[in-house]
């Protein structure tokens, strides 16, 4: 720890002071490799979670990664794509290590569209792709031809339409003002995202029709917009990671700054141990299965996701959303309450720009202490979607998952020697 | 077969079709079940996973599709009505749960800001840290748990002592403040007699009869038994005092304890002196020949009680002569002097008295007045096995004692133990009285005396078939307002052939009566104390002492009640609920799971400060 702070809570407060003033704005949609260079002209895939190699990624994540060789066109079957990723020459980093994020398998490669999320307070930038919908999905792990044919289509189409609309917005488009309205709507912005992705096409439907964009290409952007009630999942990811990059650059507390998972490993980061990653194995997720599948069908937990109750929503603020409170415990309003006031035990404060109306108006978590973790032994909540373990089948249902503890003992441990703990 | 099922216009969000279908899938004569909206992307996850039909094409957005395959086509009608009683009655399902549970000081103190009471029911190697935490936020501490090392006791009642707060306990079995009665507790009325006790069922059996006496207890303060020790030096004991001293809804003063270490014991009986309201001391097993003016000295429990309850009514209390009742129907017997004589002989066939205690001072009384009939007082401050009493054939054991306890409920809470051994006297004939006690109130076994009677019946059925005359003679610690309600239990003994006295000392007295013994206690006489000549005190006075002030906290305490955070056995806080006490349940977990490792490592963090700081 630097002499900066006298105490671990000092340097903690000053962590939380970094979210509190960050102010993200989504200001652009662009190509992965226009603004991530580790993908510009190289064969490299960005992937979910702490670092993981091809052979330990569960079939999902891999099925996602055939996918993307044929969407960049590095092969033109799926046997090609195997032999290729099985030979070693792709490269594969954690979206994390970029200033990105990525949903569930995370895969990101260098012509998929990038959503581009700019923190204003500090110039920090951060990226994440965009949400597919639902069903046959690639960051589910399905690579048939009409996922690939819905990938080009959002390169070709709705990225350039939506960079269009957005560059004409002067400043970008202020991420808090709608996650401050969705919030009293309903959405904890993981499992439930539908108040913001309205009121993100609120604010750009008009400016849609106003814009030269050819008629048909309009009318698919509208309908996919209007169909995609996840769609904001991703402008949400994508600002949690700016502000959560933000706090990173206070290098001392014990503070949580990322949760990932790639499906081997639960990964998690302290403001104290700048970019080390603290990881153990993941856990499955518990939830409701889509008829036919049960628990034994699910993937273990993957995706960057959960950066998002890093940063204080999600399963962090599930009495937010009346309407997913099911996914926890038995199922009442009464569990959801008790999730949230559990979760209070392991965070510093609350974020007074974010309150909650069914909280009493309480301001969304903040501040994530690892040491509240390891002494009280509740790890946070997470709600997420459930990947079926054989790539292409897609989501199988949603539910809520923790991390291990493990994590937060290693970061614990690791902090208090570096600062010379002997014992 | 496949059939599909489509509710045209009637929209529900998927979490609760996924319920729906959930509780659908459980109904007899289905083999699979879908129930989702018909939207394109829902159609094809129905496909994919075997459940496409041509019906199923018909089903638009907003349209409730349920497919299933089914057994026989008669169903369908039983699953819509299910599929209606489901959507109907979603509320109902919601949780009812309204008492707060916490998991966390922070949570604790922030959910329950007015709480001034902390009540510690964990196991003993972990309660000093957390008991301190609660002293340092300016809470008052009922410890419940034993296994506290006698050091953390001493640090924590210093620590309260200089900060004018309460640690009732370690090893603190009941309290009643206010009238809300703290862990194992008799629902007994307010009234102006305020006890202090170092001891539980002490504490539970004087408050028993003044209850039955027609008076009441303005509070009960424990102190765990230790607090007498010349380690502690009745820290909590004095603040008790100085507390009730100054209450004003307490008249009377009625100490309980076991004999306190000698120097303790002449600092307490100083303090007492000077006490401006009448005392009442039972000091259990001390021998008792003097009163002082004002101050009492009880031969057992029940007398201490019937002392207080006089004393409170501002009567004179006969105190010259105390015997315990021997309970009518044994009396008109009358004493056989051959059975006197055989009593009192090394083995008295057939004769012996067997108590089966639950409640440890309880035993200890019945262990005292025994001996007394007998002669000679013994030493009564060890006891192996649980045996309070083990002499000429007579035999008192406290099942409560740790040897019987390993790994098992307290026998007040389970009584199976207790009667194994009720089971067992069928085979030994050296038994004539069997004398038990039955403890009632919160945290006490529900029916005590039902799960009893039926070995009871056995065993004296046995006894009877070799020509034996076993009898049973049992106490009842209880009132009519405790759950189990005392009438019900008494009724109930009684219809099964038991001797029932309503205090243990009568019980004892009449065990005595039956084996042939009359328990005899010298008269007393009125005398003031040595010191009282000394030229230090005060015309007025009797004792050099002075009763401290009260703290404040403990003044607030008693004047406004507990409000309570209650940390470990969730049982406790049902007395509190039913009377409707502002508490909360802290679902108390050892920091970092036990692992100590990790407890030095938060504790190094938490202390930590940067060597910028160490300069400066």
């Amino acid at each position: 720890m630097t002499n900066e702070f006298k105490t671990i809570d000092e340097a903690n407060q000053a962590v939380i002071a970094k979210v509190l003033a960050a102010t993200p704005f989504l200001m652009d949609v662009v190509p992965a490799k226009s603004v991530i260079e580790l993908l510009d002209g190289k064969k490299v895939l960005l992937h979910a979670g702490p670092p993981i190699r091809w052979e330990k990624m569960t079939n999902p994540m891999q099925g996602s990664c055939v996918g993307a060789v044929l969407f960049e066109g590095w092969a033109a079957d799926e046997d090609s794509a195997r032999d290729l990723l099985e030979s070693g020459e792709v490269a594969f980093e954690p979206c994390h290590h970029v200033g990105a994020v990525g949903p569930m398998g995370g895969i990101t490669s260098a012509n998929m569209p990038v959503l581009v999320v700019l923190n204003k307070t500090d110039g920090n930038y951060a990226y994440c792709t965009m949400n597919e919908g639902i069903g046959a999905v690639l960051r589910f792990g399905a690579y048939h031809e009409g996922v690939i044919e819905r990938l080009r289509w959002m390169r070709d189409v709705l990225a350039p339409v939506l960079s269009k609309v957005l560059r004409g917005i002067d400043g970008g488009l202020n991420v808090n003002v709608l996650v401050t309205k969705a919030i009293a709507m309903g959405d904890e912005f993981h499992q439930r995202n539908i108040a913001a992705s309205m009121c993100f096409l609120k604010e750009i439907a008009p400016l849609l029709v106003c814009a030269d964009i050819p008629a048909g290409q309009l009318r698919e952007v509208m309908r996919f917009l209007a169909d995609t009630d996840q769609f904001f999942l991703n402008i949400m990811m994508a600002a949690a990671k700016a502000v959560m990059d933000a706090a990173r650059t206070i290098q001392a507390g014990t503070i949580v700054t990322a949760m990932t998972r790639n499906g081997e490993n639960f990964g998690i980061r302290i403001s104290g141990m700048g970019d080390t990653w603290f990881t153990a194995p993941v856990n499955t997720p518990d939830g409701l299965y889509f008829t036919g599948y049960s628990s034994a069908d699910a993937n273990p937990d993957m995706g960057d996701s959960a950066i998002t109750e890093t940063f204080g929503v999600g399963g962090m603020a599930m009495i937010a959303a009346p309407a997913v409170t099911r996914f926890v415990g038995s199922g009442g309003f009464g569990d959801a309450l008790a999730t949230s006031n559990e979760m209070k035990d392991i965070c510093i404060a609350r974020n007074p720009g974010f309150p909650v109306p069914t909280w009493d108006f309480q301001g969304i978590c903040l501040g994530i202490d690892a040491r509240k973790v390891v002494a009280s032994r509740i790890t946070p909540v997470i709600n997420t979607g459930i990947a079926h373990k054989q790539a292409g089948i897609g989501q199988i249902g949603a539910g809520t998952v923790h991390p291990p503890v493990e994590c937060f003992d290693k970061a614990v441990c690791a902090y208090a020697e570096q600062l010379g703990f002997e014992g | 077969m496949l059939t599909t099922i489509i509710r045209k216009n009637s929209y529900q969000d998927s979490i609760t079709l996924m319920l729906l279908t959930n509780s659908i899938a459980e109904m007899e004569g289905i083999n699979k079940v879908s129930i989702m909206m018909g939207t394109p992307a829902n159609k094809d996850i129905l496909a994919a996973s075997g459940l496409g039909t041509p019906e199923l094409e018909q089903a638009g957005a907003n349209d409730i599709a349920i497919v299933m395959d089914i057994v026989n086509e008669d169903m369908t009608s039983e699953v819509l009505a299910n599929v209606n009683t489901f959507l109907a009655r979603q509320g109902e399902q919601a949780s009812t749960q309204t008492e707060q549970t916490v998991r966390s000081w922070e949570q604790a103190f922030d959910s329950a800001p007015n709480a001034n009471l902390v009540l510690v029911s964990i196991p003993g190697r972990y309660v000093e840290l957390e008991a301190a935490r609660a002293l340092d936020e300016g809470k008052h501490v009922f410890i419940f748990s034993d296994n506290v090392p006698l050091e953390a006791e001493v640090r924590l009642k210093e620590q309260a002592a200089a900060a004018g707060l309460l640690v009732m306990g370690p090893d603190c079995g009941t309290a009643l403040i206010g009238g809300v009665p703290l862990a194992f507790a008799n629902v007994v009325p307010r009234g102006t007699i305020g006890i202090v006790g170092a001891s539980g069922t002490g504490i539970q059996e004087v408050s028993c009869q003044i209850a039955r006496l027609g008076a009441g207890v303005s509070h009960a303060i424990g102190t765990g038994g230790r607090d007498i020790s010349q380690a502690v030096g009745a820290s909590t004991m004095k603040m008790a005092i100085a507390a009730l001293e100054a209450d004003r809804d307490t008249d009377c003063i009625l100490i309980v304890s076991k004999p306190p270490a000698p120097a303790v014991k002449a600092e307490l009986l100083a303090l007492l002196r000077a006490s401006s309201k009448p005392v009442v001391v039972h000091f259990l097993g001390a021998t008792v020949t003097t009163h002082e003016p004002g101050l009492y000295f009880a031969h057992t429990l029940e007398e201490a009680a019937q002392l207080a309850v006089a004393l409170s009514k501002g009567e004179e209390p006969a105190v010259t002569h105390y015997a315990p009742e021997v309970l009518a129907c044994v009396a008109a017997e009358g004493v056989r002097d051959d059975a006197a004589a055989s009593a009192k002989t090394a083995l008295a066939r057939e004769r012996g008295i067997l108590g089966l205690y639950t409640g440890g001072t309880l035993a200890g009384e019945a262990a005292v007045m025994l001996e007394t009939a007998l002669g000679t007082v013994g030493d009564h401050s060890s006891h192996t096995d649980g045996f309070m009493l083990n002499r000429d054939g007579h035999v008192i054991i406290d099942l409560g004692d740790d040897v019987y306890t390993q790994g098992k409920p307290h026998p007040m809470i389970a009584p199976q133990n207790r009667v194994e051994f009720i089971r067992g006297i069928a085979d030994d004939a050296t038994v004539g009285v069997v004398l038990l006690d039955f403890v009632l109130g919160f945290g006490a076994h529900d029916d005590m005396a039902g799960e009893t009677i039926p070995a009871l019946r056995e065993v004296r059925k046995q006894a009877a078939a070799t020509g034996r005359d076993l009898r049973f003679v049992a106490t009842i610690c209880g009132t009519e307002g405790d759950p189990q309600g005392i009438a019900a239990q008494k009724r109930a003994l009684e219809e099964a052939g038991v001797l029932v006295a309503l205090s243990n000392a009568s019980a004892v007295a009449t065990a005595l009566a039956l084996i042939g013994l009359e328990l005899r206690y010298e008269d007393c006489v009125v005398e003031a104390a040595a010191v009282a000549a000394s030229a230090e005190v005060p015309a007025n006075r009797t004792s050099s002492a002075t009763i401290p002030a009260v703290a404040q906290p403990v003044r607030q305490l008693l004047d406004e009640g507990p409000r309570i955070i209650n940390v470990g056995l969730r049982s406790f806080t049902r007395p509190l609920a039913e009377r409707g006490i502002e508490h909360i349940q802290f679902d108390w977990q050892p920091l970092a799971g036990g692992d100590v490792r990790l407890q030095q490592v938060l504790a190094f963090l938490n202390r930590y400060t940067s060597e910028a700081e160490a300069r400066s």
